[in-house]
């Protein structure tokens, strides 16, 4: 079964947004994603520093099967890219939720992440997906 | 929705944990976990690939001989008699009347008066047609084979794989590459579609899952179509849908080797060919290799000094660790190419196929990055 932790928020676009101490905000794609996609072998990063508004593609993941844009999915500033990926795009597949998290960002409205999905919001989506 | 033909193996693969999919109409395992790792098992030990959807068509009569004559692009009088059990294979085009590819297929000669077909999944019913329209006119019997499952064992430990699990194991150990044998009620084949050696076995329905356990028990890892797609693009071999199609015959497909222009034979489509290459073919197939990051895929326009040309299948080359593609470009084209990803202009190299056989790579890596 599909893995979805209850620490973090999600999006229809099945990316999730995971709020650190600190206030910045890591992300990647679910554990339903990565399956979907099969095994990755190439991980376009953002640029550190790089404004991004919500919605704006901001990453590419590709598989050997196709290539998937990911959104940002919330405005902000870029604070770290996951530079392990260049050489280790398997990560993503290997462990979605840790060592492969893609990208984090400052958000410019703290409070926007509320508006995510939370874990019981993105089950209920995925199950829908399957019907 | 349709509901999706099962094969035989059908559990075993959701027992396995298979990721399944659609596959013309077959559900079918895409990949077991990592589709690199089954890709790579193949290119260095053994793997195994559940190939049932594949159509057997069993042709028999005692004009069989004159009828694939006619119907295939080579020549199954190529095909010489079975000596000590073992039965030749060829590969061949079946072509219409204006020389477009209706399938790709191989063709065994089960004995004097018989030959077995194994056709595309996707193109089952064209065939069928195509094979029964013709059949009347030669007293042919056209039988399609639904009861049989079909496993290949493909990789350098094939052989050994296989052998203990067949009643007669020394006689395929020695089966010589394209040719075949009974094995009771089986049917072994040197064959494969993955550039690596390979057993491919035809046999009941009912005894494919103890088969694929068996060969489990014995260090065959189950692969899916996507390792399929990954070493037969390696192994720069066609797939039919994609790298070639009715619109297309086999001299724009890298095909014409398998086309026998034998004196006094007419087949069908044969004129079509010969108008074509009176007046020149004016396209060709090339292997690519992209450099830096990025996949090639079915579709993209590549840009050469001779005009535009397309990908017809692309994929990443697990054992190149690049994206690698098969294309049809202008005939006059040559050197590297640029191939539009996304609308950006990307270099890559032109090569010789194929890219990867028998565990080595083929292409010079160092040019292509130049």
């Amino acid at each position: 079964m599909t893995e979805i932790p209850n620490d973090r928020r999600y999006t229809k676009d099945h990316e999730w947004v995971r709020e650190q101490d600190d206030g910045i905000l890591a992300i990647g794609i679910t554990d339903h994603a990565q399956a979907a996609l099969g095994d990755l072998v190439f991980v376009e990063l953002p640029v550190v520093e790089d404004a991004i508004g919500s919605g704006a593609v901001c990453a590419v993941v590709e598989s050997v099967k196709a290539a998937s844009d990911v959104y940002s999915p919330l405005a902000g500033t870029i604070t770290e890219a996951n530079t392990a990926l260049a050489d280790a795009p398997e990560l993503v597949n290997s462990d979605p939720y840790g060592e492969g998290w893609l990208f984090r960002l400052r958000p410019d409205s703290p409070t926007e992440i509320e508006e995510l999905l939370d874990n019981e919001d993105y089950a209920r989506l995925l199950t829908e997906l399957d019907d | 929705m349709n509901e999706l033909k099962r094969t035989p193996l059908y559990q075993s693969h959701l027992d396995a944990g298979a990721r399944m999919v659609d596959f013309g109409g077959w559900s079918l395992p895409v990949a077991y976990g990592s589709q690199i790792e089954e890709h790579k098992v193949v290119r260095r030990a053994v793997g195994m690939f559940d190939v049932s959807h594949m159509t057997i068509i069993d042709v028999g009569g005692d004009r069989v001989r004159p009828y694939l004559r006619w119907l295939l692009a080579n020549d199954v009088a190529k095909l010489g008699a079975s000596a000590n059990g073992v039965c030749k294979a060829l590969y061949t085009c079946m072509l219409d009347e204006v020389g477009g590819i209706l399938d790709d297929l191989i063709v065994y000669r089960l004995g004097q008066a018989s030959f077995r077909l194994i056709v595309n999944a996707a193109t089952r019913e064209k065939d069928l047609a195509w094979l029964n329209g013709h059949a009347a006119d030669y007293s042919v019997e056209v039988v399609e084979r639904t009861e049989l499952a079909m496993v290949a064992v493909q990789g350098p430990r094939a052989g050994a794989t296989v052998g203990p699990l067949l009643a007669n194991g020394a006689a395929v150990a020695s089966l010589a590459p394209f040719t075949a044998r009974r094995d009771n009620d089986w049917f072994v084949a040197r064959t494969g579609y993955t550039g690596e050696d390979g057993i491919e076995i035809m046999l009941p329905g009912a005894r494919a899952s103890t088969l694929w356990a068996d060969l489990q028990a014995r260090s065959a890892v189950a692969c899916g179509l996507g390792a399929r797609d990954t070493l037969r693009l390696e192994a720069g071999l066609n797939l039919y849908g994609l790298d070639m199609d009715e619109s297309v015959t086999p001299l724009e497909c890298g095909l014409a080797w398998t086309v026998a222009f034998t004196e006094d034979r007419p087949f069908v489509g044969r004129e079509a060919l010969e108008a074509r290459r009176r007046t020149g073919v004016a396209v060709k197939q090339i292997g690519l290799i992209l450099e830096g990051r990025g996949v090639l895929r079915s579709g993209f326009v590549v840009k050469t000094g001779a005009g535009d040309g397309t990908v017809t299948s692309g994929t990443f080359s697990p054992t190149l660790g690049r994206s690698i593609a098969l294309a049809r470009v202008p005939s006059e084209a040559d050197g590297p190419c640029d191939v539009l990803i996304r609308g950006q202009a990307r270099r890559a190299q032109t090569v010789k196929l194929p890219f990867v056989r028998n565990g080595e790579i083929k292409v010079d890596l160092e040019t292509a990055d130049d």
